[in-house]
């Protein structure tokens, strides 16, 4: 402010001629822009917060519904799957144990058929070895008879008969 | 910026003139400087808060952001300093922001005008604060607003002292509150003049004021930001003191 000494004129500032004019203008300007702030650009540019403020607000209230949900159908899930495993279980014992009764059945039906034929082979062995035994019998009497006529020995049959069979009851 | 004053006859304070716009006398209603550049303060006014703003989106432009950033600032100094309830004042105080603001940046503009360094235009600014600041608090309180300058935590025999002293201070207020703003523009645009008259006399070393103008004018546009801040925040500070004058 040094200056304004040296500059002779003196400052502009002081000049009350030019005041009203100042003053007047000020007025002007400050109301124009009052009503211009206070009624259009202050509630336009509040109203925009206000709604962004809102949509935050809901945004952040449905994100939180959201997870909610989320929350709900894993448990959901988790519920499903531990009740199919237990589903699960329970059908493979029920199979289990079906397959065991059939098992069983078979097994005795088996057992039964192979006591059936076991019996039936060994009554057959019997039948052969008896059969067999016979013609043992027959043979070795015919033979004996044929021996004995050989040696020219008049053989009765019926000595020689009971000879043989005790013979070979006692060999047998 | 210098050419015009030719040579030497460096003339800092011309700038400040009032003129009238279409020549001839200035009388209070003649459309001067004064008239222009107020006008425009308004037009840069509206271009931020409304021709930024216009847009309205949820996700704002940058000029929208700017005009938001303003509202909020100003609203949040005001819920601050004031108080909750002085929120009904807010359209006021912002009014005042901006012209202040604007009148600040657009004076620095080369061959501006600027219409706060001028102390008619800053103690009307001032006293209105004052006057309005004043009536509200014998409005809202009555006599007991009084009670701003009887500090009752005081001992009884230093009270019609400090009572004194208290309403010297308040009554200087609306001075050092225009005073403050009017000299900061008045003397930042005079240097800067100074300085620019001087690159055509130095010859040679033209450069050295140019650069501590380009300097100069990076102050300047703080001190047009801060002055208008402070401005702002001192009307808050006395509407605070109105609203609750119980300290």
């Amino acid at each position: 402010m040094a200056e304004t000494a040296a500059t002779g004129p003196g400052m502009p500032q002081l000049d009350i001629s030019t005041f009203p004019n100042q003053i007047f203008w000020l007025v002007v300007t400050l109301v124009v822009l009052y009503f211009v702030m206070s009624r259009v650009a202050l509630p336009r540019v509040a109203a925009v917060l206000a709604d962004r403020r809102g949509v935050i607000t809901s945004d952040i209230a449905t994100a939180e519904e959201f997870k909610h949900k989320a929350q709900a159908a894993e448990e959901a899930y988790h519920k499903a799957l531990a009740e199919a495993r237990a589903e699960a279980g329970r059908i493979v014992e029920a199979a289990k144990a079906e397959m065991q009764e059939e098992l069983d059945a078979q097994m005795a039906k088996a057992d039964a058929e192979i006591a059936a034929r076991t019996a039936e082979s060994e009554r057959r062995i019997q039948e052969i070895r008896d059969s067999a035994m016979d013609m043992v019998s027959e043979v070795s009497k015919d033979a004996t008879k044929d021996i004995l006529e050989l040696f020219g020995a008049k053989a009765d049959a019926r000595s020689v008969n009971a000879a043989v069979a005790a013979r070979l009851k006692g060999g047998a | 910026m210098a050419d015009n004053n030719g040579g030497l006859a460096i003339r800092p304070m011309d700038q400040f003139e009032v003129k009238a716009l279409f020549g001839g006398d200035v009388s209070w209603y003649t459309p001067t400087n004064v008239t222009l550049w107020m006008a425009l303060t308004v037009l840069a006014a509206s271009a931020l808060m409304i021709y930024g703003a216009r847009g309205r989106a949820l996700v704002p432009s940058r000029a929208q952001s700017a005009a938001e950033m303003t509202y909020g600032f100003i609203y949040k100094m005001v819920e601050d300093v004031a108080g909750k309830d002085a929120v009904r004042f807010f359209p006021h105080i912002f009014t005042l922001f901006m012209f202040v603001f604007f009148a600040n940046i657009l004076g620095l503009v080369p061959f501006a005008f600027t219409t706060t360094s001028h102390i008619a235009v800053t103690a009307v600014l001032a006293l209105t604060v004052f006057f309005s600041v004043t009536a509200l608090g014998f409005i809202l309180h009555g006599t007991k607003f009084l009670g701003l300058f009887w500090i009752s935590s005081a001992p009884l025999a230093l009270r019609p002292v400090l009572a004194l002293i208290e309403l010297i201070s308040y009554c200087v207020r609306p001075v050092s509150h225009s005073i403050r703003l009017a000299g900061a523009m008045m003397a930042g645009h005079a240097v800067a003049k100074v300085f620019a008259g001087f690159t055509a006399a130095m010859g040679a070393a033209f450069f050295l004021p140019i650069l501590a103008v380009t300097a100069l004018y990076a102050l300047e546009l703080l001190v047009a930001v801060i002055q208008a801040y402070v401005f702002t925040i001192l009307t808050c500070v006395y509407l605070k003191d109105a609203l609750h004058p119980s300290h």
